[in-house]
């Protein structure tokens, strides 16, 4: 009933927002055209044109083609899947380990936090595409190997976000409230101790989402990701580097793409954040209050 | 009885932005204090004591708008320029805040801390400052103070710190000592011991104050003059004797008697029910009619009482003074 | 005698572990009876260590040594699942209830959380029921139960920490300064309406304050704790009235009564230096390196609780004598 009623409070507090529901529309947008890219799109991504090679934005080519002649727009929208998937799924995975083991480790401190905290260390301490690479080594490349590598990179930093946050909200009095009541320890985590923490994860998720997204282009240009001929937004990056001066648009547009993605999941996040705070009674006034 | 004031404040009105539209902190409000005297301001939270005094010495927040007239040492502070107002303030108040852990820096010395206003003020040099800080650290009754002045804060013990504070606000001779709440944060014992020192140094240096708490028996014991404050207004102002001894407003009376009382135990204590309003939400009659145990009429609701005169310099801002005898004391 | 005592401490040291020193004893050897029904005022400065005393008898703190027991059951050695019942039989107010309450909680999901880990209601219904029966009990309109914890003032706000604490119809309540962090006007009310349900459901309190006046209101008998330790228990108006540890006749001197003709009067005992650390407490009597009437032998004997008059006890070699010496020569 509560929990009800704050969510549908929540929302349409983020409603009045129009920063949120700028961002909202953008989502909503890259999810139709990851669902639907392939419909969408006016060519093949991969239909070979050596006639239209490196034409400039036009009619035909909203987007301009590439050094194949490729259709750059049509790559752009089915790339989106694709990048989309990359962010969604890897964040998810270092979201969900990360964010266990920072909460095992603050709540329950001891050695448990020294041996989790130190083995996220020694990962956080490796280069990030040294430690890809192995990875990819011992599953090979593809896709899937992309998104879990990116994963366990992004995993260290959900742990300390976490373990930071647990640390704060497990000595407020209300944690001890709830031992005093006789609360067990997976109520006090679930019911007080995440929902206190959620706003600098929530926050921490939709910086991740665009990092990773960007580290798919890396390794999808080393090789490792994403494999060629199949588009995807980092690799287009990449792959258009070579021809800043003479076809900007190779770049530009993939470019444009992930930045609108990350703009999104930002403002999005940031509305999300203030809006599950129960302090603030509207997102104005939470932005207000920032100003 | 009858020296010029160190500080004066006129029909001080002090209204704060926020979140949730004006809010009307404090509201025509009149004292002054006079050398060698302490003027305590009683109150509890939101009642505009804090806010008072802050705007009176131009401490209030940015969002804050300010009118009325604020004397200091015979000057229109409020028509002076800031940087003006800045100085004035720095060599001739000293501020002693509630909590002695955060008005302290932790990674300052001490003695660096007790003289940095002297430094600017007075223009010391460093070796005189450092002269001057032990001087103040005994002055303030700090044991071996030559040797604790190299220390830093977390080495003092609350009390202590208190202390310190107390030394840094003296360091420039101040005409002006105004204590906010300064014992709250501590225990009874240690809170004897700040009142004496205050008591004291009070007495050698001829300094006003103006003491801000809502502990009754600490004005007791410190205040030659009472301003009791509600809901931003000043509803009692008088000496500290006529106060406690024949309290005129309702308000007062009922915070006096919600006291435990020895003797009393059997007997559920006469509460005043309700809470403090908030400044956001003030009636517009008497702010203390939807809780006064009096409970008036009509005119309480929608007037505002005036400041009636029930003693010598004794006024309070009620429709229905009290007797002076009262039937629950 | 045993029949009547609800909950008992008996020897009780909690010492923390501390960084770089020896541990701090914040509990070191405290014994205590807190009988059916009876409120027991503990009163002491910061640092005398009854705060910790409270938390012991839930043993939300993990005893160094001594026993901890709870109706007749020593509970010293419990798992942590185990203590969950002493949980339900023995519940604490705290100081802070803007703290001590989930700001994302709404005020009949806090009150409701005891009914919830103690599985003491089936459905919604009648858990709803329930918190609007304990908002009524602690005078508080059930529709409040909607709010968020930042909308109620704080008198408001005490209540709810107060239904919550009832709501698994404990036996022993410990009040931690439960009346501190409230407005003056606000906290005869919560002593009202304490001493009120104490009448109604038959509750036993432990009392926890720095606040002698409101403790003597309060108390069926009182405990005053220094440097971890209980230095005189009884009757509140008899140890008020002729206190027989030089500490607790300089701790009531320090009060300031509300008084201005008295306070002038007053002959205050003043004490020096502060309460020592309990990292490394004075030998012998912990209070002797502020008492103004310490001798030599103070550093040498520790002092037990012996009888004073009746249940009049107190831990100083020289109780009685000392206050008096005090009290003629008095310091300042």
């Amino acid at each position: 009933m509560s929990a009800d009623s704050r969510t549908r409070r929540a929302l349409s507090a983020l409603r009045h927002d129009p920063p949120a529901v700028a961002g909202a529309a953008v989502l909503l947008l890259l999810v139709v055209v990851g669902v639907a890219g392939q419909w969408l799109a006016p060519a093949g991504v991969n239909d070979v044109d050596v006639d239209q090679m490196l034409h400039p934005p036009s009619w035909a080519h909203p987007f301009g083609t590439d050094e194949l002649g490729r259709d750059v727009l049509s790559r752009v929208l089915v790339a989106a899947r694709v990048s989309l998937q990359v962010g969604v799924v890897s964040v998810g995975i270092a979201l969900l380990v990360g964010a266990t083991i920072g909460l095992i480790a603050g709540y329950y401190q001891g050695w448990v936090d020294n041996v989790l905290m130190r083995g996220m260390d020694v990962l956080f301490a490796f280069p990030v595409l040294l430690l890809a690479v192995a990875i990819v080594a011992v599953l090979g490349p593809g896709l899937l190997t992309a998104m879990i590598a990116i994963g366990v990179v992004y995993t260290p930093i959900f742990a300390r976000v976490t373990r930071a946050g647990v640390l704060s909200v497990r000595e407020q009095v209300f944690v001890r409230a709830a031992v005093s009541i006789g609360a067990s320890d997976l109520r006090i985590i679930r019911r007080h101790v995440l929902p206190n923490i959620a706003a600098p994860l929530i926050v921490q998720t939709s910086l991740s989402l665009a990092f990773a997204i960007l580290s798919e282009a890396a390794l999808s240009f080393l090789g490792l990701g994403v494999q060629p001929p199949a588009p995807a937004w980092g690799r287009m990056l990449f792959d258009g580097r070579g021809f800043v001066t003479e076809a900007w648009w190779l770049g530009f547009f993939p470019g444009a793409a992930i930045f609108l993605t990350v703009l999104a999941f930002n403002l999005v996040g940031d509305a999300l954040r203030d809006v599950l705070d129960p302090r603030q009674l509207t997102l104005g006034e939470a932005r207000r209050s920032t100003a | 009885m009858t020296a010029e004031p160190v500080l004066a404040v006129e029909d001080l009105t002090v209204t704060l932005g926020t979140r949730r539209g004006p809010a009307r902190a404090v509201a025509g409000v009149d004292w002054s204090v006079a050398p060698g005297r302490t003027l305590a301001l009683v109150g509890e939270s939101g009642s505009g004591k804090t806010m008072s005094v802050l705007a009176a010495t131009g401490l209030a927040p940015r969002t804050a708008r300010v009118t009325g007239r604020v004397r200091l040492l015979g000057e229109d502070l409020t028509a002076l320029p800031p940087q003006r107002r800045r100085v004035l303030r720095g060599r001739h108040v000293g501020f002693v805040f509630q909590d002695p852990s955060t008005s302290l820096n932790p990674v300052l010395t001490v003695g660096r801390q007790v003289t940095e206003a002297a430094e600017e003020h007075l223009g010391l040099t460093r070796r005189q400052a450092r002269d001057r800080a032990v001087e103040l650290l005994e002055l303030v009754g700090i044991p071996s103070a030559a040797r604790r002045v190299d220390e830093y804060p977390h080495q003092f013990s609350g009390g202590m710190r208190q202390r310190v504070v107390i030394a840094m606000a003296l360091a420039c001779d101040p005409a002006l000592l105004i204590a906010d709440e300064p014992t709250t944060a501590l225990d009874v014992t240690t809170q004897a011991q700040i009142v004496e020192l205050v008591a004291g140094l009070q007495e050698r240096m001829g300094t006003a104050v103006v003491w801000i708490t809502h502990d009754l028996g600490v004005v007791a014991g410190v205040a030659d003059t009472v301003a009791v404050m509600y809901g931003g207004r000043i509803v009692e102002h008088g000496p500290v004797d006529d106060v406690f001894a024949a309290p005129g407003h309702p308000y007062t009376r009922a915070l006096l008697a919600a006291r435990p009382r020895p003797g009393h135990r059997d007997a559920d204590l006469p509460a005043i029910q309700g809470s403090p309003p908030s400044p956001l939400d003030l009636p517009a009659g008497c702010a203390f009619w939807p809780r006064c145990p009096v409970r008036g009429d009509a005119r309480c609701e929608h007037e505002l009482p005036p400041l009636t005169e029930v003693g010598p310099a004794h006024r309070v801002r009620t429709f229905y003074p009290s007797p002076p005898t009262g039937e629950d004391r | 005698m045993s029949a009547d005592v609800l909950a008992e401490l008996d020897d009780l040291r909690v010492w923390f572990p501390a960084a770089g020193s020896a541990p701090v004893r914040a509990v070191d050897g405290v014994s205590l009876q807190v009988r059916r029904g009876e409120t027991l005022g503990l009163v002491g400065e910061s640092g005398s260590g009854k705060s910790t005393t409270g938390l012991a008898l839930l043993r939300l703190v993990d005893p160094t040594s001594g026993r901890v027991r709870v109706a007749g059951e020593d509970v010293t050695g419990w798992s942590r699942r185990r203590l969950r019942t002493v949980r339900r039989r023995v519940a604490m107010v705290f100081q802070d209830p803007q703290a001590s309450l989930d700001p994302r909680h709404t005020v009949a999901a806090s009150v409701a959380e005891p009914l919830v880990v103690h599985r003491l209601v089936d459905g919604a219904d009648a858990r709803r029921r329930r918190v609007a029966e304990l908002l009524d009990l602690v005078g508080l309109r059930p529709e409040l139960g909607e709010r968020h914890p930042h909308e109620l003032s704080g008198g408001q706000r005490q209540r709810v920490g107060i239904a919550r604490a009832l709501a698994g119809e404990p036996d022993l309540v410990v009040l931690d300064e439960p009346i501190a962090s409230l407005d003056l006007s606000v906290q005869a009310q919560i002593m009202n309406l304490l001493r009120r349900l104490q009448r109604e459901l038959g509750l036993t309190y432990l009392f926890i304050s720095h606040d002698l006046a409101a403790v003597e209101h309060m108390s069926d008998r009182v405990a005053v704790m220094y440097l971890g330790r209980i230095v005189e228990t009884g009757d509140p108006t008899q140890i008020y009235r002729e206190p027989a540890h030089p500490y607790t006749a300089a701790l009531l001197s320090a009060v300031p009564v509300a008084d201005p003709a008295e306070e002038r009067h007053r002959r205050r005992i003043i004490l020096t230096g502060d309460i020592p650390s309990p990292v490394d407490p004075p030998s012998g009597c912990r209070f002797r390196t502020r008492c103004p009437s310490a001798r030599d032998t103070c550093a040498q004997t520790d002092p037990a609780l012996e009888v004073v008059a009746g249940d009049h006890r107190a831990a100083c070699l020289y109780a009685g004598d000392a206050v008096r010496e005090m009290r003629a020569t008095p310091s300042a």
